[in-house]
């Protein structure tokens, strides 16, 4: 059978989008088109399913299954939802309130578990919906309507958390680079097992410019480093510089200079089982070292709702019952006659 | 109270209360007992009244156990009070002996009456018979004596010997009520399959224990107990919380829907999870879920995916649900809640039964949230009401919360093994084929309301659901003022149509004469009916109406409120439902019985409740 060619128009809905003029949100929404029609899951085999925030009115968008649930809860539903339907594939979108502040331990679990769906987690550090709290994500000392003389606490990092809850997928992008975006999301969609995308993502009403320090054109390129597995890892506007072993650690280098040459420069390998790693990269966070931006951890695993459907498979082949009936005929009974 | 009636019923029920640390297997010989004597044609009926505690100090009085079992024809209760029994140490007989009816037995293992076992147990003399004022005839046995001395060649250690103590007891039982030992033997099988060695020691043991009452003719007159004329089948025991799970998975074969089940554990609702866990055999998919929330919302993902999904808790399980099934209500999808209610507020009495989640069921929720509310019996009705709820959840659409308690949860009876065409087909509200052009995500079934259920993977049929309220023709996003009225008034009258699908209330023990009629719903139907049996007995005419179905209430509810000069609610908290009757049927006036103690009514105290108000 020929496989169906999709747009990304097959993938959009006739409601009007209602966020912000200038939000991130926008660009993850046409990334996402893009990256279910390069995919080619047909629309009604996709299910999209959110919380509660800005980002997660994302699925009225979507002309696909749809489910805008309720505040932080979105892990616990799609992990219902697809150990139910293993065949459909299956996205989450949350922000960073409602993905690891009220929906914190539904997200590490849904990540420990390893069920196979795709979480877009769109953090802008912020509270929007809310108009302007601080997040779980945002910086100690961050001023806010909630915290005016700055906040008393460290945030979260969500790779961080990932990889504690033993994750198998890690990626990062940037809400204005839609090319590493739609890469991501498609890299997230075929790794079977829990993705997490963490789409660094500007909000202009309450938190305009706080990944600018990533995001500036004048210094992207010198602050951020593309991985790709399998590739040195190199940045700068000419990949003049390379990461490096530095003891049990990595460090930045400028190739040429102090006598380090291409050779000493790492190569990326996303699918190690260890994500001894992959934290260090995950954690570079543009000042030292350059913001990791794409595929960071990418291992295989097995994933729930696969283990729960074989064994179902495996007990029921095992005893035999057709019905409830011969199960418990099968039991201790006594007749009446 | 009339005596002549007292020695008849003795003859047909007879109650025994097995007592003993909680490690010491009282529940073990309990259901033994009871399922060989339900094989024997008896009608059972127990009651586990276990510490909230796992494993308090051996023979402290906190760490006590009990089991009480009743036998006999019409049982419908444990009984108030046991004719036999079991103190299998001081703690047991001090914490169990108000539960010996006048003229019963006890029966203690003399060994476990040491000065240090006193001790533990609080007593201020060693003659702990004299101490407690016991003037019953009381058999003293060398339990522990006994067990060792039949297990002496079995080459055991002492602890794994003593763990056979409750079965010396189970075969002094099997003696002095006349029931078959082989058919003992055939349970222990069962139970140790996986370990010959330990089931050949209870063997020797249940045997020794036969034998030391026939030897001493323990001076006890044997009981003859009589049997129920019972509908012929093939039976099993059941307890309330496998019932539950039984009821779902029949649910699940009759409407091809597959059962997933979202949950968490807490006392005393885990049996549902344990029992569907195993039942992956059957193709269930049970998830222990990492929160009571995630335990409700994976099942609303479940459904939306076209499961019959179902979450099972207790009280403050449900309270943490509330936003979930708040959810479900707004996305209009089916799901099943079951709530076996303990004592509360907050953690109050975890292993206690209460019917104080009523309200909580009915609206615990924010906003205007409508949901389906029905009622188990007993444990077997566990299963008629789980198949109903989940009838009621699938063809009409919304959340069913099913209330059970502790009492008829962990309570068992002889249920027999229905017959494959003996429950209804289920037809979940698909979207029908001709109206797959013209279909929109709120589209309703004209006579139930209900909307119908788009299964994702479906071509043709993408839809989006949510917690934001939606336009009642398009299912769009809507904060239109009027159409909010509007879908706030459809949800509610949706539940309410589900009457015109549950069967009419009926009155029980009805004649004409009668004036008082006796209301009760859920778990304490046994107690409420033998209670009105009694009144009636007695020459006061009494009829029953216990509610299975409590929102919407059957049609004809109002009818029979009002046929009766007197309404007597009884139930086991402040008066939840006779105050939701009330404000629905304020002509009637309806009086009230309450107990709020953790445990279920006593008979006596029904009977004398109802004599206290007329």
């Amino acid at each position: 059978m020929e496989e169906k060619k999709y747009t990304a128009a097959d993938f959009k809905s006739d409601q009007p989008v209602r966020w912000c003029a200038g939000c991130g949100d926008h660009a993850v929404l046409n990334c996402l088109h893009k990256a279910m029609a390069t995919l080619g899951v047909a629309p009604e085999m996709t299910a999209v399913i959110s919380g509660i925030g800005c980002s997660s009115r994302l699925p009225y968008y979507m002309n696909t299954y749809g489910f805008h649930t309720i505040h932080g809860r979105a892990a616990a539903v799609a992990t219902g939802f697809k150990v139910t339907n293993p065949e459909m594939t299956v996205w989450q979108i949350s922000g960073d309130g409602d993905g690891l502040a009220i929906g914190g331990n539904h997200f590490i679990h849904a990540v420990r578990r390893n069920v196979d769906i795709n979480i877009l987690l769109l953090n802008n550090r912020i509270y929007g919906l809310t108009k302007g709290q601080y997040s779980p994500t945002s910086a100690r000392g961050f001023v806010s309507k909630s915290s005016p003389y700055g906040t008393t606490e460290d945030p979260f990092i969500p790779a961080e958390l990932v990889f504690g809850a033993r994750g198998t997928f890690f990626a990062r992008t940037i809400d204005v680079d839609l090319p590493t975006s739609q890469e991501v999301m498609v890299a997230a969609a075929r790794h079977k097992g829990a993705s997490v995308v963490e789409v660094l993502q500007n909000c202009m009403i309450f938190n305009n410019g706080i990944h600018a320090n990533v995001t500036d054109k004048e210094h992207r390129a010198d602050r951020t480093i593309h991985l790709r597995h399998g590739e040195k890892m190199l940045f700068g506007k000419d990949n003049q510089y390379g990461l490096v072993g530095n003891g049990l650690l990595i460090k930045a280098v400028e190739i040429g200079k102090e006598g380090w040459t291409i050779d000493d420069v790492l190569v990326h390998d996303a699918h190690n089982p260890s994500n001894f790693v992959h934290q260090q990269l995950a954690m570079m966070d543009g000042t030292e070292l350059p913001l990791a931006i794409g595929v960071i951890r990418d291992v295989d695993n097995l994933t729930y709702e696969t283990e729960v459907a074989r064994q179902v498979e495996d007990v029921r082949a095992r005893k035999g019952f057709d019905s409830l009936r011969s199960l418990l005929l099968a039991g201790d009974t006594w007749t009446v006659e | 109270m009339n005596n002549i009636n007292e020695r008849v019923k003795a003859l047909r029920q007879v109650a025994v209360r097995f007592s003993g640390d909680s490690g010491d297997g009282m529940q073990l010989a309990g259901n033994i007992f009871t399922n060989v004597s339900a094989g024997m044609g008896n009608s059972v009926s127990t009651f586990p009244d276990y510490p909230a505690e796992i494993r308090a100090p051996q023979g402290s009085l906190g760490g006590v156990s009990g089991f009480q079992v009743s036998i006999g024809a019409g049982v419908h209760t444990p009984g108030d009070e046991c004719d036999v029994l079991v103190a299998m140490n001081p703690a047991a007989l001090k914490t169990n002996i108000k539960f010996l009816r006048k003229g019963g037995v006890v029966i203690t293992d003399t060994d476990s009456f040491t000065p240090d076992g006193l001790k533990k147990a609080k007593y201020a003399t060693d003659d702990a018979i004299k101490e407690l004022g016991i003037t019953a005839q009381v058999v003293e046995v060398p339990v522990t004596s006994m067990t060792k001395a039949a297990l002496a060649d079995a080459g055991m250690d002492l602890k794994s010997m003593l763990k056979c103590r409750n079965i010396f007891v189970l075969g002094l039982l099997c003696w002095l009520f006349d029931r078959p030992l082989e058919s003992a033997q055939k349970m222990l099988r069962a139970k140790f399959a996986k370990k010959p060695a330990v089931y050949e020691a209870n063997v020797k043991v249940l045997q020794a224990g036969y034998d030391y009452g026939h030897n001493i003719h323990a001076s006890v007159s044997t009981y003859r107990v009589e049997t129920d004329d019972i509908v012929p089948g093939v039976y099993t025991d059941v307890k309330g919380n496998e019932a539950t799970a039984y009821g779902l998975i029949m649910a699940s074969e009759k409407s091809g829907c597959p059962l997933f089940l979202g949950s968490y554990p807490i006392t005393p609702a885990t049996d549902i999870l344990h029992e569907l866990a195993k039942r992956k055999d059957l193709g269930v998919k049970a998830c222990q879920m990492e929160d009571e929330i995630a335990g409700v919302c994976s099942a609303i993902g479940a459904s939306y995916a076209g499961a019959l999904a179902v979450t099972s808790t207790s009280g403050p399980g449900l309270a943490l649900k509330s936003e979930g099934i708040g959810l479900a209500v707004m996305a209009e999808l089916p799901l099943v809640v079951i709530d076996v209610q303990r004592g509360g507020p907050s953690t109050g009495l975890p292993t206690k039964t209460e019917q104080t989640d009523l309200m909580q069921a009915l609206y615990g929720r924010n906003g205007e949230s409508p949901v389906a509310v029905v009622a188990a019996l007993s444990p077997t009705d566990c299963f008629n009401m789980a198949f109903e709820a989940s009838r009621i959840a699938v063809e009409h659409m919304t959340p069913v919360i099913l209330l059970t308690d502790a009492f008829i949860g962990n309570g068992s009876s002889a249920w027999r093994i229905p017959e494959a065409d003996e429950y209804p087909e289920i037809k979940p509200l698909r979207v029908p084929e001709g109206l797959r052009e013209s279909w929109q995500p709120y589209m309703r079934e004209p006579e139930t309301m209900a909307r119908y259920w788009a299964i994702p993977g479906t071509p043709g049929l993408m839809h989006r659901l949510g917690g934001l309220e939606k336009d009642a023709d398009t299912g769009a996003l809507s904060n239109d003022p009027a159409n909010h009225e509007k879908m706030v008034l459809t949800r509610l009258e949706k539940v309410e149509r589900i009457a015109r699908d549950i069967p009419a209330q009926e009155v029980l023990l009805d004649n004409p004469e009668a004036d008082t009629l006796l209301v009760g719903w859920g778990g304490t139907y046994g107690h409420l009916y033998t209670a009105a049996e009694e009144l009636n007995a007695q020459g006061i005419k009494v009829a029953l109406s216990q509610f299975r179905y409590i929102r919407p209430l059957p049609a004809n509810t109002g009818e029979i409120l009002s046929r009766f000069k007197r309404v007597i609610v009884a139930e086991l908290n402040t008066g939840m439902f006779a105050d939701y009757l009330q404000a629905k049927f304020p002509d009637v006036k309806i009086e009230r019985i309450n107990k709020i103690q953790g445990q279920p009514f006593l008979v006596s105290e029904l009977v004398d409740g109802v004599k206290h108000l007329i």
